[in-house]
């Protein structure tokens, strides 16, 4: 194992000794390959990524912030990357070790991640995974979305219909604010169906989504996604 | 000619009835629904209503209380991870945001011929559309020895508000070493897993400042909801605590003595120092001088919560016998959306929708320790039936069971400002 990482983090070393920020070397990416498994709900990451409810994360390393195409980011994001901010390892560090800590209207639902050696595996895996901003990896990323979820952008949601199927959703989510449970007014529809075709499908697991998802056909997804898209 | 005071006051008659009959036709031609009861059904329904139809209906709100205390959660607040304000919300932001007519009175009669509502302060309130979400009153003699009158001695705690307040200052003040007593109540009853859910805080309560009291679950059912859950947290928790005397050892015969503080299970005398009778239940009361009633409850129609006796009538919540949803507040509420969108396309032309419900129960067992039980509805003839479901699983790592407790207090949040804000 030792010298696994030890090989892993020269071969990252090697490859980017001109820009590398120290923290890039200080992880394990066989150790951050185990704690990205949670990530991996949101986030697509390496061959054949596209954007789900969160961003692919090909080419994270040094990608202007909340700039990557095909995905509607919070105002945070797009204005740190129109101010020239890159996703750097220190960028990445401080926004996973508490995400609204770093830009509060971030849309990202995640408390952090608490132990500074996790998030240095994490950077360490996103970068043997998905490589720097300027990589092979990033210009294979396929930004296509999803044949599912393409489907359901397709249909042309009945607003009224899906504002009377949101009532489900209020019972638990809040216009704004909510930790655990997210608020989902004003979300883009290419996240929420994403989001939700995931739930429907059980690649992200949650009991009480699982069930509410399951029941809600590619025209309830429609309405509800037009729905949310107006509401801000 | 001078103008005598009798012709003065004619002619002032008569330019107030000029002004006023248009201001009358035009209240009239607004559709009026009276909503009673201001809780998880009713608060949601008229918020909905008055949301949804924009000033098109006319929407009253009857309830006695000025703040309305959550039922859910309330044993949070015995086991000490929630204040007793916190579950106070005020009826301000109906009104303010919505235009809703809100009535601090209680609703004593309905003249369903008339389609008025008889108030206790002698008003009658006309309607279009009916609403009763009244939740639950008990059954007479439902436990030997205990009737409302001994609820200062033995509380039910079991609607939310000053009972609650009262029965956690009997267990603070109960001695070292000392019993708690629960008589939980025979199906079916509100909150399926609150009274299992409450002994869990109590217990919690008591390890933290009792270790030695002990507490007595007297139970005429043969299983209670999420049992397998409960017991092994109990088991986990709170070991040698909790003794449970279910229908086998007795439970269903049991008598309670609220002046000698006793309760006899079976013909054996046991002295406590507390104890929560929770009894029978049976629909609140208006739905009985409504005359909607079978048996217990108020039967519905699963498409819109329509009562099967007078169709002008919607029941809400525990008082209603819908089929399949256990009585709680989260099934309160979505009852009231899908009523409310009926309602509101009876009464405005807007389109309905089919009836589509939902519930989920959470239950702290100890600190960072909570579970939940869900389930998807739809409606059928034969009442409303369940399509899906979920429940946690005994083993569940603890990150699991902390994230289940976080959600329980995001989903607080989410309802109470769904009611109310």
């Amino acid at each position: 194992m030792r010298s696994a990482r030890a090989l892993i983090s020269a071969l990252v070393l090697a490859a980017s000794a001109a820009t590398s920020s120290p923290l890039l070397a200080e992880g394990d990416p066989a150790q951050g390959e185990v704690l990205y498994r949670p990530c991996r709900a949101c986030h697509m990451i390496g061959d054949g990524a596209v954007h789900r409810v969160g961003p692919h994360l090909n080419g994270i390393i040094d990608r202007v912030i909340g700039a990557v195409p095909g995905y509607d980011f919070s105002d945070d994001l797009v204005n740190a990357g129109a101010d020239g901010r890159v996703w750097d390892a220190d960028a990445l560090d401080r926004f996973m070790a508490g995400p609204r800590d770093y830009f509060p209207r971030t849309r990202m639902v995640f408390r952090g991640v608490r132990d500074e050696q996790d998030r240095l595996d994490l950077i360490a895996y996103m970068l043997a995974e998905g490589g720097r901003s300027d990589s092979a990896v990033m210009d294979a990323a396929n930004i296509a979305i999803d044949p599912e979820v393409a489907t359901i952008l397709a249909i042309a949601g009945d607003v009224p219909y899906g504002e009377y199927l949101s009532s489900e959703c209020t019972a638990c989510h809040r216009d704004s604010g909510g930790s655990d449970i997210p608020t989902i007014r004003g979300l883009a529809p290419a996240s929420f169906i994403a989001g939700m075709v995931d739930y429907r499908n059980g690649t992200r697991e949650h009991q009480v989504m699982n069930t509410v998802a399951r029941r809600l056909g590619d025209e309830e997804l429609a309405a509800l996604a037009a729905y949310f898209a107006r509401t801000e | 000619m001078t103008i005598n005071r009798r012709a003065f006051l004619g002619t002032s008659a008569a330019l107030t009835a000029a002004l006023a009959t248009p201001m009358i036709a035009r209240a009239q031609a607004t559709p009026r629904v009276v909503v009673v009861g201001g809780g998880s059904g009713g608060a949601t329904a008229a918020r909905y209503i008055a949301r949804d139809s924009a000033g098109a209906i006319d929407v009253t709100l009857i309830e006695p209380q000025r703040v309305y205390h959550t039922c859910y959660f309330g044993n949070l607040y015995l086991g000490g991870f929630v204040a007793y304000d916190d579950l106070g919300h005020g009826y301000q932001g109906l009104a303010a945001n919505y235009g809703i007519n809100v009535v601090h009175d209680w609703a004593v009669g309905v003249d369903r011929d008339a389609k008025t509502v008889t108030l206790a302060s002698g008003a009658s309130v006309p309607y279009d559309r009916l609403v009763l979400s009244p939740g639950i009153d008990f059954v007479d003699g439902s436990v030997q020895g205990w009737s409302v009158s001994a609820q200062g001695r033995m509380p039910h705690a079991y609607k939310g508000g000053t009972q609650v307040e009262l029965l956690k200052a009997q267990i603070a003040a109960m001695p070292q070493g000392g019993t708690f007593a629960m008589i939980a109540p025979p199906n079916p009853y509100r909150c399926p897993p609150g009274p299992y859910e409450r002994i869990s805080m109590v217990a919690h309560h008591l390890r933290e400042n009792n270790p030695t009291a002990k507490i007595l679950l007297v139970d005429p059912k043969e299983s209670f909801s999420k049992q397998g859950l409960f017991e092994d947290g109990w088991n986990r928790h709170y070991s040698g605590m909790i003794t449970r005397i279910g229908p086998d050892m007795g439970g269903a015969v049991v008598e309670v003595d609220p002046t000698a503080m006793t309760v006899t299970i079976d013909g054996v005398v046991e002295k406590v120092d507390v104890c929560n009778v929770i009894p029978g239940q049976r629909a609140g009361q208006i739905a009985f001088a409504a005359g909607i009633t079978d048996g217990n409850w108020a039967p519905v129609s699963a498409y819109d919560m329509t009562s099967k006796i007078d169709s002008n009538i919607t029941v809400l919540g525990d008082a209603a016998a819908q089929g399949a949803m256990p009585k709680s507040g989260f099934s309160a509420n979505s009852q009231a959306k899908v009523a409310a969108n009926a309602i509101v396309a009876a009464l405005t032309g807007s389109r309905a929708f089919p009836a589509r419900y939902s519930n989920t129960c959470w239950s702290l067992l100890d600190t960072d320790d909570g579970i939940k039980v869900g389930a998807t509805y739809e409606a059928s003839a034969e009442g409303i039936v369940s399509i899906d479901s979920f429940v946690s699983q005994v083993g569940e790592t603890a990150d699991v069971r902390a994230a289940t407790y976080r959600e329980s207090l995001d989903w607080y949040e989410a309802i109470t400002s769904d009611m109310f804000v």
